[in-house]
């Protein structure tokens, strides 16, 4: 067959050119270099101005950046944080369960809770919580309407402006948390858990081992957010002259007059806690797609890695010499 | 130069596959110092326990009656292969031998045991969710979905109710789990999480998860429904040696030369009803019923004939 081929299309078909000594040339793309050029340029223009405006007064933001004062207020702005986000969570995470339990009551309550604290403006809750002595004189443990008490204190000196910011933080985080968890769970397909019970797996282990592994893939994006958020909405309790970061350079700039230096101190500092947040979510994140994706992508530092082994250890003459 | 080292790695773990898919079922029956007696190997082995017996089992949802006073017993090791048009009350006649549905009325006994329910005084009181999950663990479910565990890997998902409903050793139930993956031809596959397998492969792993408890019952539900033509059958196969095994084996299949091969028992549903049952020879050859003569006709393609 292929002997007879070649004379049958040398009639018909013109000869193909021999392409084989051509360059391959791949197609340019001007604009993608405007755009570059374009950007670039506005980076610059801002980084610029940053640096050689003098009123940025760099040099006031590198004195108090790492002032102990600073330091304390970021170290209660962690706390707060970290506190409020577990508390938070942990009950946000009760929270779903009831809302998705097949008791009426338990469905009711969660759902009240959530419904009244995502109503109501955290300024208000963290006055309330902080004002609770005027309402409750005394907090007591015991058995309601009879006359046992194990235990019974002042409200006021219960109530520290650290016990509101965490009460108020945590039960705001809380309803909101509780939503995220719920979403999460209803995301994973029913048949696993109807998978989980033919095979005889108790009802909690269910939940912790086969749901929540699974729902973690559509909470973290969302939880992360909500930590994020709160590191700083913590920033709120300056309201109850609670000395976090936020409220510690507002005392500092009343005193000195460098609003915007100190303001910007603030601000790094945020912006330190968050990258060092995404780290992590991004790492979390990658552990709970395990089994989701068919291959996991390469992490950053394995990209540095491979680029090192292939580019670097591609030229061994460095090592020889 | 990575590209290369990785397909002859990939060649290799292949040969080495193929390798342990013929040597295994010779290795495992020649293995003398098997702990785990669930074994069976050998065909002949008479079963002695397994017996299902489903007692006018009624069943609703809201206004529709889905299950309408269903009987059928099941002898140790029997295979009974359930067929009918869909909708039938199938599924939901095999969801409640492991009460994954409560009966309306009723009742199913395995080894003269109730199902889900005990007796006190002349009443059946539903068990305790902590006893029905004990139950469970003698019923194997093979789902149509496959239903795996999409965050654990192969062998993970065949090791997980073993340790957490059995609370056996993790290094026992690993090896038992490898065994089971290896009766399948899946050994090679152990790490592999279910998204890189294909449907018969997570099929098969889903039938050694169900064994992994020893169950004296396994029920599937169309195992074969959500898979390409050409995985079929090797999932069929891995079904066909278990009913050599000794396990009593309830199927709902569509795959009627399956049924034909493999079942002691076909009973051909319809409606919420048994409408026959019967050996193979009977129900394909001679049925009775007309119901059960018209739903042949239309899903036994013309060159099959017994
Ligand atoms: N959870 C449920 N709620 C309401 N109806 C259901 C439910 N499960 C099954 N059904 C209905 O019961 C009937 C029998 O269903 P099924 O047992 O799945 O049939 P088959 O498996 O034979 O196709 C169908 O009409 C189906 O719609
Ligand atoms: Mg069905």
């Amino acid at each position: 067959m292929s002997a007879i081929a070649p004379p049958a299309t040398a009639e018909t078909a013109p000869p193909t050119p021999d392409y084989s000594d051509y360059q391959l040339v791949p197609a340019r793309h001007p604009w993608r270099w405007v755009g570059t050029v374009l950007v670039a340029a506005g980076v610059a223009a801002i980084a610029w101005s940053l640096v050689t405006n003098p009123r940025w007064e760099w040099g006031v933001v590198a004195e108090w950046f790492t002032a102990q004062s600073v330091v304390n207020g970021l170290i209660e702005t962690l706390k707060l944080t970290a506190i409020s986000g577990v508390l938070g969570f942990v009950l946000g995470f009760i929270l779903a369960l009831m809302r998705l339990s097949s008791s009426p009551l338990l469905v009711s309550v969660s759902w009240t809770f959530s419904w009244i604290f995502r109503s109501t403006p955290l300024l208000v809750q963290l006055l309330l919580w902080y004002n609770l002595g005027y309402l409750y004189e005394k907090i007591s443990l015991g058995i309601p309407f009879t006359d046992v008490r194990f235990f019974e204190a002042q409200t006021t000196t219960l109530i520290s402006q650290f016990a509101a910011a965490v009460l108020g933080l945590t039960l705001n985080q809380a309803a909101y948390s509780a939503e995220i968890i719920r979403g999460g769970i209803l995301s994973v397909d029913q048949g696993q858990l109807e998978a989980a019970s033919a095979l005889g797996i108790p009802a909690w282990k269910r939940s912790t081992r086969i749901v929540l592994p699974q729902a973690m893939r559509a909470i973290l994006p969302n939880a992360f957010n909500e930590i994020i958020g709160l590191v700083k909405g913590t920033s709120i309790v300056y309201v109850l002259a609670y000395s976090e970061l936020f409220y510690t350079v507002q005392v500092i700039y009343n005193r000195t007059q460098q609003v915007l230096p100190l303001l910007l101190v603030a601000t790094l500092w945020y912006v330190v806690i968050t990258s060092v947040l995404s780290v992590f979510q991004y790492y979390i994140e990658r552990h709970f797609s395990k089994g989701a994706l068919r291959t996991l992508p390469l992490t950053p530092l394995q990209k540095a890695r491979k680029f090192f082994t292939t580019h670097v250890a591609a030229s061994p003459t460095k090592d020889a010499r | 130069m990575s590209i290369i080292a990785a397909r002859k790695d990939s060649s290799a773990a292949a040969q080495a596959a193929e390798k342990t898919r013929t040597a295994g079922p010779a290795g495992s029956a020649g293995d003398p110092d098997g702990t785990t007696t669930a074994q069976p190997a050998s065909a002949d082995r008479p079963a002695t326990r397994g017996q299902v017996d489903i007692t006018n089992v009624r069943k609703s949802f809201g206004a529709t009656e889905v299950l309408k006073g269903v009987s059928l017993s099941v002898p140790p090791g029997g295979v009974a292969v359930i067929v009918g048009p869909s909708g039938s009350g199938k599924s939901t006649l095999l969801r409640t031998i492991n009460h994954l549905e409560k009966v309306d009325g009723g009742y199913i006994t395995i080894d003269g045991e109730l199902v889900g329910y005990e007796v006190r005084g002349n009443k059946l009181h539903e068990l305790r969710e902590k006893d029905i999950l004990k139950q469970r663990t003698h019923i194997g479910m093979v789902f149509q979905s496959f239903n795996l565990f999409p965050h654990l890997t192969a062998l993970e998902n065949v090791i997980e109710a073993p340790i957490v409903a059995q609370k056996r050793s993790k290094a026992e139930a690993r090896k038992r789990g490898l065994e089971l993956l290896d009766r399948v031809g899946l050994k090679d596959r152990a790490g592999a999480y279910p998204r890189q397998l294909s449907g018969g492969q997570q099929q098969r792993v889903a039938i050694a998860r169900a064994l992994a408890l020893d169950p004296k019952i396994l029920l599937f539900d169309e195992p074969t429904s959500a898979l390409d033509p050409e995985l079929v059958n090797e999932v069929l196969d891995v079904i066909r040696e278990l009913a050599k095994s000794g396990t009593t084996l309830i199927v709902v299949t569509h795959e009627m030369g399956f049924a034909r091969d493999v079942a002691d028992t076909v009973v051909f549903m319809d409606q919420g009803q048994i409408v026959e049952s019967g050996t193979p020879q009977e129900i394909f050859a001679n049925p009775r019923e007309e119901r059960t003569r018209s739903f042949f006709s239309k899903v036994i393609e013309p060159a099959f004939n017994i």
